[in-house]
């Protein structure tokens, strides 16, 4: 009896003395997870352009940013329609390819996928069987070493001229160069240090076109401070902005409003504010080097010098209440997630839509529910919207086609035409931007607001022409 | 015959005791038991999930008045050791099996403790509607309105500049 008592006990310690043993090796794992973040097991460059290599030494990140392959989407966003490639866009809202006619995304217009698809979605689009610049390629690929290249060292020497490549030519250039791939680490993370920077020279000539400028930017306090310092040497966002404004910029690199055609470089229009109609004016002032007015393509129906947007994710954000709260893009796209004692950021870029437990209710501690259906009425208002200007944008485009069958002349036109250019600049400015107005809602239903009046004013114009 | 046999058997257990008493000893070093017991904010993130909270904590209004414990604790002796030994083991336990919910979120009966130390701290400052709610009803907390006092408004963010 007492032999086995003392066995029992013996087995006891022994358990204990295992699952103290346990615990200790569980708090040596989780002290380490805290103490090294990363290791790296292998160099990397600037020049290291294939994210597998990086994500030897940041398998986490790497293996986050893999998932951008995942086929999701939301109400209103996203790749509904097959497997294989989105849905038609122009197929969905016919007006939009009303509105684009005259210009390729008249061809095909599809929803988005995910960063991983970024280059292999441009080099398949029906798109490039009209003439294509190699300017694209400044937001869909690896390109930066490239740029060196044909820039001697300055990016945006090689930038500046890409223009003048074809499409094709460029294309073949990259593949050839062996940095074929879609967004890479190195855009927005230093090798060295991992800091985040931006890289793309459109983005740094863009904010400093803004930053020179005097419109308001509460959002951006970093260029504030520029602007109050004497504003000695350019505004530089890699040695000015706070960790804040980075985790935004680097997403501005290509989340924006863009020229990005062949008769010059590519050009951010930021030289006199970040609004549709600051936008507006830069293009107005802008002429191309022949001395002729800018615009991106004649409107085939009407002749209307059409200006198109492209997808104004950062003009948009700046103007909502979660920049303006200092809230970045990555605390909603690329919330942190704790992994054991650490944290990393979420490189599974998508909508917050499908993460809202770390990508809202970390401020917003309300059930998911409730956040889900205030998202849902602020973009069901905006898309109301946006389809009564597609009506109108329609309305305004057969108005004039109308008058020029029955012999308007374009100089009698003009007003017409002119107003064409607005109104479809402001509904493109809200329908190709990728938040279905939640970015900034008030802005959004104004710049809507002014779409409608200027496509409604352009018909009440074609009207007057027939007293 | 029978004495001599199980003889063997206390040697064994000492040994394993001896183990026992090590490497629980060493295990409590190691994870800095004895820093549990003071009031150093620092302790709070020695388990390195709290670091957003501590970071945002030295950025609030309260930073240079309330360390962690102040708000989060009993003020009376008896209570804040027992509040400290439940928490205490519930954090452990969650940040030993990582099964917790995140974000990290108050859970009621903490709550109330936080309600009764901001009012014991504010007592003579706040009227006695404010005070009816005290009782951990929920029906007045000062964290509704004062949110930001103790960790600033976005916690958890990328915000440490």
């Amino acid at each position: 009896m007492k032999k086995t008592v003392l066995l029992g006990i013996i087995v006891v310690v022994a358990l204990a003395t295992a699952g103290v043993t346990a615990l200790l090796v569980n708090i040596f794992e989780r002290k380490s997870e805290a103490r090294n973040p990363y290791v790296r097991l292998t160099e990397v460059t600037e020049d290291t352009t294939d994210p597998a290599k990086w994500g030897v030494n940041w398998p986490k990140q790497y293996g986050s940013y893999l998932l951008t392959a995942q086929i999701t989407s939301t109400r209103f966003g996203g790749h509904g329609g097959s497997e294989a490639l989105p849905e038609q866009k122009i197929a969905r809202d016919p007006w939009l390819k009303r509105m684009f006619l005259g210009y390729a995304f008249s061809i095909d217009y599809r929803d988005r996928r995910g960063h991983a698809y970024m280059l292999a979605d441009q080099e398949i689009t029906k798109r490039l069987t009209k003439p294509q610049t190699g300017s694209c390629l400044h937001c869909h690929a690896a390109v930066m070493p490239l740029y060196r290249e044909l820039g001697n060292g300055d990016a945006a020497k090689g930038l500046a001229a890409t223009y003048k490549y074809s499409y094709q030519d460029l294309s073949k250039k990259l593949h050839d160069s062996g940095h074929a791939h879609p967004v890479t680490c190195a855009d927005c993370h230093d090798p060295k240090t991992m800091q985040l920077r931006v890289t793309r020279p459109g983005f740094t000539q863009g904010i400093q076109a803004l930053a020179a400028s005097d419109a308001p930017v509460p959002h951006l306090p970093s260029v504030q401070r520029w602007r109050e310092g004497g504003k000695k040497t350019p505004y530089d966002p890699n040695a000015e902005a706070s960790r804040t404004e980075m985790r935004s910029f680097v997403c501005g690199q290509c989340h924006v409003e863009y020229y990005c055609s062949s008769q010059m470089p590519l050009t951010f229009p930021w030289g006199k504010g970040l609004r549709a109609g600051d936008i507006e004016k830069f293009w107005d002032a802008t002429k191309f080097a022949d001395g002729s007015r800018f615009l991106d393509y004649k409107h085939a129906e009407t002749g209307a010098p059409i200006l198109k947007a492209q997808h104004p994710e950062f003009e948009l954000w700046s103007q909502g209440v979660h920049a303006r709260s200092g809230v970045a893009c990555a605390d909603c796209h690329m919330p942190y997630e704790r992994d054991g004692a650490t944290k990393v950021s979420d490189h599974w870029v998508r909508s917050p839509l499908l993460n809202v437990n770390k990508a809202c209710q970390t401020c917003h501690r309300i059930p998911e529910a409730e956040i889900k259906a205030r998202v849902d009425q602020i973009q069901q208002r905006n898309y109301d919207l946006m389809q009564r200007g597609g009506t109108a944008i329609v309305a305004l485009i057969d108005a004039i086609v109308a008058a020029k069958k029955s012999g308007a002349t374009d100089a009698q036109l003009q007003p017409a035409l002119e107003l064409q250019r607005k109104a479809q600049w402001r509904l493109d400015f809200i329908a190709a931007e990728n938040s279905m107005g939640f970015h900034a809602p008030q802005e959004a239903a104004m710049v809507l607001g002014e779409a409608l009046d200027y496509a409604r004013q352009g018909e009440v114009a074609v009207a007057r022409l027939r007293r | 015959m029978e004495e001599r046999k199980s003889s063997t058997a206390p040697w064994i257990l000492a040994v394993l005791v001896g183990l026992l008493a090590g490497i629980g000893g060493f295990t409590f070093l190691y994870a800095e038991g004895l820093s549990y017991m003071s009031d150093d904010p620092k302790v709070c993130v020695n388990c390195h999930i709290m670091t957003p909270q501590y970071d945002s904590w030295q950025k609030a209004s309260h930073h240079n008045v309330a360390t962690c414990v102040d708000c989060h604790l009993p003020h009376g002796f008896v209570r804040k050791y027992l509040a400290k030994g439940e928490n205490g083991f519930h954090h452990s336990a969650a940040f030993t099996l990582q099964n917790f919910h995140e974000p990290i979120m108050m859970t009621p009966k903490n709550a109330a403790i936080l309600q009764e130390t901001c009012v014991d701290c504010h007592s003579a400052l706040v009227h006695e509607q404010v005070l009816r709610g005290a009782d951990g009803s929920g029906e007045v907390q000062c964290v509704h309105c004062h949110r930001n006092v103790g960790h600033g408004p976005m916690t958890g963010m990328g915000k440490f500049e």
